[in-house]
């Protein structure tokens, strides 16, 4: 049996998955009595109609490219990395301690301390389990999601006592100083004339995104280790025999996974709240599986991916004002049935592709 | 804390476990089939929605509770195509499921009623009512045990009466059917049963309108029963403890009534005592009880306090031989 044609398995499959996603989605939007066309135009006026909207767009897609590339590295080596959420709640605490220790004097000094921070303690949150299933067989699924919730609690805990600003209810941590601010779009594009929206929250971290997904693309497919974790992901009993540690492998893909799932806190901790906040996370933990899904587990992918639902988290904020029968919600029913589409249902698109494939190759034979 | 106090709270755990006792149980016979069911959460969300839509909208909660299972068993059936039929991820598609019932139930909830996915509230018939069993009121002044039997054992909504007689049952059909036989072997070594000659697409999917049914009514109990109407995100991370239960009871079924009796237990004191004082010394903080049933999870897990060990071919497809 011949393999689809690899245009068709990267391009083609994925395009009718989303297009099938869509269509769904429309027939909701129908049954709620609301035009679907109408509802597309504002979404996508909503997040590049306007510099604001592509400020808002880039801000979301930074954290997105963050916990795909976080789920992807996991997965290449088949481990299900289901606690980006928590993982990047961690990271964000991680920031937040580093940010608020020193008063820093200028953000270039703040960012890579702030990194490590993140990186750190989004790799720590991420090591118990990676601990676990190499050494202890425990299921990685379950012990990340119950990690979720653990650190949920921590972080909750935390901004209750310890970390509250002082004289105030509401669970949060005081401003972290000026000099800790990154510069934002705004600032960035200003030298070279380029007017952008003051407030809209994508800032340098964008930069930063883009960076570790090329540093992922050359650790997985460049490097060592990057060998041994696709390896290993696709056959471990042949790993075992080519002498490469599981334990070692599992360990360092998490770790990897979880550093990255931190550095979101960058962009949203320190690049806009600019304090820590509870639930900063917003679920992105949980869209970078979609994400990461979405781009094949390719960094390449995982950025387009990332785009496209950065665009449909701005554009359901927007949708917010233009239609307001329409629940902002909505945009979690078509990221669901992306999800569905593309990752649980695959197959139902790509056999019958598949064996059409499969007939025009034996006429060509023929 | 007196006596009466003590049986307030194992009361209020009685009713806070019947939900996920139902969720584990539904859990259990998916995972026991070999099907990974992440969407627990989702199947109870959707259902509490559509429950607590049809029992405003009939007035009568029998017809919401059903609507509710039908709901929650068509999601079932959707995780069932994906992950039997197309052999897809099963993780990935109950993350899905999950994220499709928190997005739907608002976007249909806020289009219908206009309360920002809230369902109006429930009276009267559209809501279940507390059973007084016989001889309650004149066994409660009998000493012990009659505050038991009035206070603790009568006075529930019908379903949680449900939830804990099903637990034999389940443990009935587990171990002493040819049904459960069958779903035991399917979930540790599908090609046997496969070689005798039951489908295993068959029984999985059986399997999983049994979890359907059965997540169906979890969820109707929390949004007819434990409160009077759908909220969002009302399930709030309970389909997850469930399947914490699930693992925690290591997939059997009354141990699985022991492990929610527990973390219901754990929820009962962190909503009536928040922050524990311990002698003076140092105050248990109100989210160390309620995340305890993910940390006691994670030692079982770990294989700290005896071993876990889920059905054998957990999460792998089956793909028939040819």
């Amino acid at each position: 049996m011949t393999e689809l044609p690899r245009w068709a398995d990267v391009v083609l499959v994925p395009l009718i998955n989303i297009a099938l996603a869509f269509i769904v989605a429309g027939l909701v939007v129908l049954a709620i009595g609301q035009n679907p066309f109408d509802m597309m135009y504002f979404m996508v006026k909503g997040a590049l109609g306007s510099s604001s909207g592509i400020g808002y767009t880039l801000y979301y897609t930074t954290n997105f490219i963050f916990t795909g590339l976080a789920f992807a590295v996991a997965m290449n080596a088949k481990l299900f990395n289901i606690g980006g959420e928590g993982q990047a709640a961690l990271g964000g605490l991680g920031a937040a301690l580093v940010l608020l220790a020193v008063d820093w004097p200028h953000w270039t000094l703040a960012l890579p301390v702030a990194v490590i921070g993140a990186a750190v303690f989004g790799a720590g949150w991420a090591a118990i389990p990676a601990y676990l299933q190499a050494k202890r067989g425990s299921h990685i699924v379950i012990t990340t999601i119950m990690f979720n919730f653990i650190g949920a609690a921590v972080i909750g805990y935390l901004l209750n006592g310890a970390l509250k600003k002082p004289g105030q209810q509401v669970p949060e941590s005081r401003s972290f100083s000026d000099g800790a601010s990154l510069p934002t779009f705004h600032e960035m594009l200003e030298p070279f004339g380029i007017a952008f929206n003051k407030s809209a929250p994508a800032n340098v971290s964008f930069l930063l995104a883009i960076a570790a997904a090329v540093l992922v693309w050359l650790l997985i497919w460049r490097s060592r280790i990057g060998y041994e974790i696709r390896a290993f992901g696709n056959s471990p009993g042949a790993t075992l025999y080519a002498g490469i540690s599981s334990v070692r492998v599992t360990i360092i893909a998490m770790l990897i996974s979880g550093a990255l799932a931190g550095m979101m806190a960058i962009n949203s901790v320190m690049g806009q709240q600019e304090r820590l906040i509870k639930d900063f996370v917003e679920g992105a933990g949980f869209i970078g599986i979609a994400v990461s899904l979405m781009g094949r587990n390719h960094p390449f992918g995982i950025v387009l991916a990332a785009f496209l639902f950065g665009m449909l988290n701005q554009g359901g904020f927007e949708l917010m004002w233009e239609m307001p029968e329409i629940s902002r919600e909505m945009v979690l029913v078509i990221q669901a049935l992306i999800i569905i589409f593309t990752g649980a249902l695959v197959n139902m698109t790509r056999d019958p592709i598949e064996r059409i494939f499969l007939r025009l190759h034996k006429k060509r034979a023929a | 804390m007196d006596f009466l106090q003590f049986l307030l709270t194992l009361d209020s755990t009685l009713r806070l476990s019947t939900v996920l006792l139902l969720a584990c149980l539904a859990g259990l016979f998916s995972e026991r089939s070999g099907i990974v069911d992440i969407g627990l959460e989702g199947k109870m969300l959707i259902s509490a929605f559509v429950a607590a839509a049809i029992a405003y909208e009939s007035g009568s909660v029998w017809v919401g509770l059903a609507a509710g299972m039908a709901a929650s068993l068509v999601f079932a059936m959707i995780h069932g195509v994906a992950s039997i039929l197309y052999r897809g991820d099963q993780i990935i598609s109950g993350v899905a499921l999950n994220f499709f019932a928190s997005g739907l139930t608002v976007v249909v909830g806020d289009a219908v009623y206009g309360q920002g996915g809230q369902t109006p509230v429930l009276a009267g018939g559209a809501r279940f009512n507390e059973i007084t069993l016989p001889f309650a009121e004149t066994l409660s002044g009998v000493p012990l045990l009659g505050p038991i039997y009035s206070e603790l054992i009568s006075g529930h909504k019908p379903l949680v009466y449900v939830a804990f007689l099903a637990v034999p049952l389940v443990w009935w059909v587990l171990f002493r059917t040819r049904f459960g036989l069958r779903l035991r072997a399917v979930g540790e070594n599908p090609s046997s049963v496969d070689t005798a000659g039951v489908s295993v697409v068959g029984m999985r999917f059986k399997a999983l309108m049994i979890t359907g049914l059965l997540c169906g009514i979890a969820g109707a109990y929390l949004s007819t029963s434990q409160a009077a109407g759908f909220g969002k995100e009302m399930t709030a991370g309970r389909g997850y403890i469930a399947l914490a239960a699930l693992i925690f009871a290591k997939w059997r079924p009354i141990h699985a009534m022991g492990a929610c009796l527990l973390f219901g237990l754990l929820e009962a004191i962190a909503n009536l005592y928040p922050n524990i004082d311990v002698f003076g010394l140092f105050t248990i903080p109100v989210q160390f009880t309620q995340t305890l049933p993910y940390i006691l999870t994670v030692i079982i897990l770990g294989g700290f306090i005896g071993r876990a060990m889920p059905p054998a071919s957990i999460g792998q497809p089956y793909v028939k031989e040819r």
